[in-house]
């Protein structure tokens, strides 16, 4: 029954009405805006950090490959009954060997076990470095990306030569100038040369990363620091098959090996990466709604000054909606007016809000890490409207219902 | 005969209920017709119940009870919405302090109804020039309130009751703020629309005011006291 044409009159007359009005009280509309503009400014802020927070542990999570499963002792999270897991069986060595053999959903399968040792280089030294031994394998079972050089061959893994592939951040601390390749180090005192430097993962991980690891052959690592280690068993799930199928798979093979009745539960735990986004995204889940809600506030409290600026405008108003009733103006016009510029006035606090969030975002990327992607901003446009709309509503009200007759006679 | 009535009024009573237990009756059953193209005034002392009766007949306000028929169109019992509707197209108000928007040109001001009753931005130009062109604005579209004189403003707002073609024009005190010159130019003005076959209503207390119209219809006490025909009109000399 609405005619469009009239309805786009009438928000057209409203948009009007609005700006002449917030141009005839320009430093009352500024000072109200202000709300509005620190509201905004905070929850975009708010929402600009977490998403940067998300995008790093996105990036920092893929070091652990989305395809690669993790055999290991304990699990990544949920770790309640700590005892419980201390007291399993150690894992061996061997259990790759064998995973290797009777998997047929994994294709890449490698031992690592982990040591702390400083590394030298003439008088350079990189103080605990996270010693990894480990296979031939381990490059693909991990889906590290190796910058220059190769890793280790078979020969070399077995036989347990003195060979390492090292991270970025050790090559760069013990190789500030030169190239690395070729050049022996010394890890925990023994001489290893180097074949391979890693390429840079960067992110929130740094140990888990292979930024500062250094990888030996795992057999020269037994021989070296130790064979009483706790043992990760990483394995690539081949291409094109489910991960939870593999899993299912690596899981029965594993309590064959170790003799587990039906019945029994796991000795072990088979880890992902999607453990830790789920619970990151739980945790970035948590700060959100603390932060959103902490910067809601200040979105609420500029509301309320709208709000309050609107139910001043509407008694001084009191006669010119008098006259606009007289004229014919229905209470739906009536309350339109006013709804619009309370909107306007929000709107124009979210736009500047967001002129000054945006600088804010950039300077603050040195920092931590941010992004503030279209999303946000149309987000806090629609949420500025929405607060314009939500506060300008009861006075809008109040206006439409006004008595001509009062109205008017109203000084 | 019957369908040249625009105006007609049964037994309209109107209570305020002034808190507790008191209440004033401002109108204690008016009845009256107005037809087509007839020039009205009402008249009255402050009390008598004229303003009620003037919110009443434009439809500001409803009756307690009674029956207000507007073109055979009984609106005594329409809701807020349908009788915005009514006072946008039939009634043209004239009031005596102007009651233009301050922040508007003239020809906004002239607008408003049109923007109302949902004509179109092209007609809305066109009716409202033609509108300030009819009462000698013509060079003035672009003034604000507080730019033009008191005579003018008044026009500026006959311009306006007028630009959506109404069944009457409803005039309350229409030179009250004005000098008595340029008061008796508005008047000519009135004089000019009812020739023209415009139906006026004039509100007001004065006597000499009252003498341009051809009917007076004078309220005491919330009750007609004398409606009577004016034979010898009163012409004006603009020396």
């Amino acid at each position: 029954m609405i005619n469009i044409m009239y309805f786009l009159t009438e928000i057209k007359e409203g948009l009007i009405i609005a700006f002449r009005a917030i141009r005839a009280n320009k430093m009352r509309s500024v000072l109200t805006t202000l709300g509005i503009v620190i509201g905004i400014v905070s929850v975009t802020l708010m929402a600009t950090a977490i998403e940067g927070v998300n995008r790093a542990f996105e990036k920092s999570a893929s070091a652990f490959g989305s395809k690669v499963l993790y055999v290991q002792k304990f699990p990544w999270m949920g770790g309640d009954d700590w005892w419980s897991f201390r007291n399993r069986r150690d894992m061996k060595v061997e259990y790759a060997s064998f995973i290797s053999q009777q998997a047929t959903l994994v294709d890449a399968v490698a031992p690592s076990v982990f040591t702390l040792k400083d590394a030298r280089m003439g008088s350079r030294t990189m103080l605990s470095a996270f010693v990894t031994g480990t296979t031939n394998q381990y490059q693909e079972a991990s889906g590290t990306t190796i910058e220059d050089g190769r890793f280790f061959s078979q020969e070399e893994s077995d036989g347990g030569r003195p060979v390492c592939a090292v991270g970025a951040n050790v090559a760069e601390t013990l190789f500030p100038s030169t190239d690395p390749i070729g050049q022996t180090i010394k890890v925990g005192g023994f001489p290893y040369t180097v074949l391979a430097v890693f390429e840079k993962q960067g992110g929130l991980f740094g140990t888990f990363t292979s930024d500062n690891r250094i990888f030996v052959p795992i057999n020269s690592f037994m021989n070296q620091f130790g064979s009483r280690r706790d043992v990760l068993i990483s394995a690539r799930v081949a291409s094109g098959v489910d991960i939870e199928e593999a899993k299912e798979e690596l899981r029965g093979i594993m309590r064959k090996l170790r003799h587990l009745p039906p019945g029994v539960k796991d000795d072990f735990n088979i880890n992902e990466q999607e453990m830790l986004t789920q619970v990151f995204g739980m945790i970035t889940g948590i700060i959100a709604g603390i932060g959103f809600f902490i910067t809601g506030l200040s979105l609420f409290v500029g509301g309320i000054g709208i709000m309050n600026i609107m139910y001043v405008s509407v008694t001084e108003r009191t006669r010119e909606i008098g006259i606009r009733k007289a004229i014919g103006a229905k209470r739906r016009t009536i309350l339109f007016q006013f709804l619009i510029e309370a909107a306007i006035i929000c709107l124009i606090g979210g736009v500047i809000g967001l002129m000054i969030a945006y600088p804010l975002s950039i300077i603050a990327d040195q920092i931590l890490p941010t992004a503030m992607p279209v999303s946000v901003v149309l987000l806090s446009l629609l949420v500025s409207l929405f607060v314009g709309v939500i506060s300008g509503f009861l006075p809008a009200y109040k206006a439409s219902k006004l008595d001509p007759v009062d109205a008017l006679r109203y000084e | 005969m019957s369908n040249n009535v625009v105006i007609n009024l049964q037994q309209i009573k109107k209570m305020y209920d002034m808190g507790g237990a008191e209440e004033v009756q401002a109108l204690r059953g008016v009845s009256l017709s107005i037809l087509k193209n007839e020039y009205v005034a009402i008249m009255g002392p402050s009390g008598s119940g004229k303003s009620t009766l003037m919110n009443i007949i434009g439809c500001l306000d409803t009756p307690t009870s009674g029956l207000y028929e507007f073109n055979g169109i009984n609106v005594s019992e329409m809701n807020d919405n349908s009788l915005a509707k009514v006072r946008n197209k039939e009634i043209g108000f004239v009031f005596q302090t102007f009651n233009l928007l301050a922040r508007s040109d003239a020809l906004h001001n002239v607008e408003l109804p049109l923007i109302y009753a949902g004509a179109s931005s092209a007609d809305r130009k066109r009716l409202a020039r033609e509108a300030l062109d009819h009462v000698g604005l013509g060079d003035r579209f672009h003034h604000k309130p507080n730019e033009l004189s008191g005579g003018q403003r008044q026009r500026v707002a006959v311009a306006r009751a007028l630009v959506n073609r109404p069944s009457i024009l409803l005039a309350d005190e229409p030179t009250g703020n004005l000098d008595s010159k340029t008061g008796d130019e508005i008047m000519i003005l009135f004089e000019e629309l009812h020739g023209q076959g415009n139906t006026i209503i004039l509100v007001t207390h004065e006597e000499y005011i009252a003498d341009h119209a051809h009917r007076i219809i004078r309220i005491r006490d919330g009750m007609i006291e004398s409606d009577e025909k004016v034979g010898n009109r009163k012409t004006i000399n603009i020396a």
